[in-house]
């Protein structure tokens, strides 16, 4: 569930407020949004991956709210890592979208386990 | 208040999913002018926003051996000739996707279509829509049809929440683009799929079909909506014990519902991942980076090193494969000028009693939205929008109670009522005559609650659309519920995405897809048609028409 927008880093670009299905968010001229129907929540993360500031944080928990504080979220390091991963705006270069290789990775679960998996080594932000 | 906004278009498409984008597309490619409605946010709303669907993909040459194989797991209930047309319709169109989307493409320098990433799909999808020249209402549910006098669909009402007003918009025709109804489980991007347009398709007299194929789970990391399920495939689960239990069992181990469902009723179950191999591990925040997201987020630091609790969420008809019934290869349904796709449809046609992984209903949200949007803009040509003629609201429960309006009513305990009957592992997934009687009497009385006294003053929103909202959300809610609860009744054995512990066999004299309906009586009655039954071991006859 949502937790926080990081005061800090929100450029009040109201962008969640656009994009959030739930309806979650109220914008407030020239500040922050306010989370004006917190529980509403529905734990999509939609908010997070198109946050260019990275100031949203959405907990793991879909059905509370923990209080995690704009210092917490900062401190957790994971801020962004949606939309970074994702390979979504200034990422682009640096990660891929390798969502077509969901398909090998389901049959490989399917097959019957191999004495020694042969590794396809790939590292993260590799080239397609 | 606020004065309406007040529209006129040829197509009026309510749900801007992948199906109601697909539908968007093409209706402006028959020529007509577009007005995409959605509860939310066009690309970020619905389960396709948030998920990686990989569509049904089978080349030409392969088409004919691909059916027959995938029709044995529709269990006799679905029609070849539209399974090989969504396979080409997807085979046609998806690939037309870019360059909004960037298909990947593999060390071999081939281009991979099958599996988009949702959030990126969404985009593509509204940026093409976009560019086609679609009017996109963001935040503007629909809380009801409009009729015209001889039944046709006329347009439909709503409310604009960040507006704060109604709109109305009348149009040629109108296309129920809302989902499915996974009854509030917290299955990830489902929030906004609570059934409004099987009610909105009912109360215009749309009958349904297949509803009760519908007892699907998925698995998610404990305490979250994270329910990816790819991941899973390597999954070893254990009791409190230690106990392994679940083991993979068919032919595709990220699905295991059944042993999860009986794990789960005895205490919490825990997953290790220790089986994934060390290239996927290194390959998943590419593939679906909100997974390793929420580990991070809870705390679980090693998640291939340690075992952590894991839930199920319902899918309701979302995975299943019932809803509106259609009337024809355009997906239109019984009233003119109304047309049900995606979820929103019936999928029995393609997927008969089982989805089969979700591939099929993807090509199916593909496939219908197309067909419909092509239709819908040839009969707005034709019939012209007719905006002249007087267009009804037809909405009922929630909107237009047959009591006094209680406006100390609140719409939350019935949603609560719905959740209890609904996601209950051994209420919807292990079905009884007598477990589904008994939800029916709570979902019953919810019914009549609803329809004597739930409701606002001057409808459809009066002065309060986000309560006018709730309260359309939790009679849709509940008339899904009942729908797929009486269906499950009905059909006295167990069949695909239907599980009765009382009948655990499949019987041949069910060989046949049930209809429901109604309202405040909700009705059943088997529908036979057409088709060649293949004899298979639970089955000791072989039946054909």
């Amino acid at each position: 569930m949502i937790e926080v927008i990081v005061d800090s880093r929100c450029n009040a670009c109201n962008r969640c407020v656009e994009v959030c299905p739930a309806d979650v968010f109220d914008a407030v001229a020239d500040r922050p949004p306010v989370l004006a129907r917190q529980t509403d929540c529905q734990s999509c993360y939609m908010c997070e991956l198109y946050c260019r500031a990275d100031a949203i944080y959405v907990g793991h928990d879909c059905e509370r709210v923990e209080g995690v504080s704009a210092e917490q979220a900062l401190a957790s390091g994971t801020l962004g890592q949606y939309r970074r991963h994702s390979g979504w705006d200034e990422w682009a270069a640096n990660y891929c979208n390798l969502h077509w290789r969901m398909d090998e990775v389901f049959r490989r679960a399917a097959a019957p386990p191999a004495p020694a998996d042969t590794p396809v080594l790939t590292t993260p932000g590799s080239q397609p | 208040m606020k004065p309406a906004l007040l529209l006129q278009t040829d197509v009026l498409i309510i749900g801007g999913g992948m199906a109601g984008a697909w539908a968007a597309l093409a209706a402006r490619e028959a020529g007509a002018e577009v007005v995409l409605v959605d509860k939310g946010y066009c690309g970020t709303s619905g389960v396709t926003a948030t998920a990686g669907p990989g569509h049904w993909w089978v080349p030409p040459a392969e088409r004919e051996a691909a059916v027959d194989k995938r029709w044995l797991a529709t269990l006799g209930l679905a029609d070849k000739r539209w399974m090989h047309r969504i396979l080409a319709e997807t085979w046609a169109r998806l690939p037309t996707l870019a360059p909004w989307y960037g298909f990947g493409v593999d060390a071999g320098g081939e281009t991979h279509y099958r599996a988009l990433r949702g959030p990126e799909y969404m985009r593509a999808l509204r940026q093409r829509i976009e560019a086609a020249g679609v009017t996109i209402l963001d935040h503007s549910p629909a809380l009801e049809l409009l009729l015209r006098r001889d039944g046709s669909a006329a347009g439909a009402r709503g409310w604009q929440r960040r507006a704060g007003r109604e709109w109305c918009i009348r149009a040629a025709a109108v296309i129920l683009a809302t989902g499915g109804c996974a009854f509030k489980s917290r299955l990830l991007g489902s929030g906004n799929n609570t059934g409004d347009g099987y009610l909105m398709g009912a109360e215009a007299g749309v009958e349904l079909s297949s509803m009760e194929f519908s007892n699907g789970y998925c698995v998610a990391q404990g305490g979250t909506t994270m329910t990816r399920s790819m991941i899973y495939g390597f999954a070893t689960y254990y009791d409190a014990a230690g106990r392994e239990v679940a083991p993979p069992s068919g032919p595709d181990p990220s699905v295991r519902t059944a042993a999860l469902a009986a794990a789960l009723l005895e205490g919490p179950v825990y997953c290790s991942l220790h089986r994934v191999p060390q290239d996927i591990r290194l390959l998943l925040a590419e593939i679906s980076p909100n997974v390793p997201l929420l580990f991070a987020r809870a705390g679980i630091d090693a998640p291939y090193d340690s075992r952590f609790e894991v839930a199920l969420h319902a899918e309701g008809t979302g995975r299943g494969t019932g809803g509106l019934k259609l009337a024809g290869d355009d997906c239109q349904t019984s009233v003119h000028g109304l047309y049900a796709i995606g979820d929103t449809a019936t999928r029995d046609l393609v997927a008969g009693a089982n989805t089969g992984g979700g591939a099929v209903n993807s090509a199916w949200a593909l496939s219908s939205g197309i067909w419909a949007g092509h239709a819908a803009g040839r009969l707005a040509r034709r019939d012209g929008r007719r905006a002249d003629e007087a267009g009804e609201g037809v909405g009922g429960a929630g909107l237009r109670p047959v009591g006094t309006p209680h406006r100390g009513l609140d719409p939350a305990p019935f949603v609560r009522t719905v959740q209890d009957q609904m996601l209950p592992y051994d209420k919807n997934h292990f079905r009884s005559a007598k477990g589904l009687e008994d939800a029916l009497a709570a979902l019953d009385d919810a019914w009549l609650e609803i329809r004597a006294g739930l409701g606002s003053p001057h409808p459809p929103a009066g002065d309060d659309g986000r309560g006018a909202l709730a309260r359309r959300e939790a009679a849709a809610l509940v008339a899904s519920a009942r729908w797929c609860y009486r269906a499950a009744l009905a059909r006295q054995e167990s069949r695909g995405l239907h599980h009765r512990v009382d009948a655990p066999v499949t019987r041949p004299e069910f060989d046949h897809r049930l209809l429901t309906g109604g309202l405040d009586r909700v009705w059943t009655r088997a529908q036979a048609f057409p088709q060649t039954l293949v004899h298979t071991p639970s089955q000791p006859q072989e039946a054909s028409a």
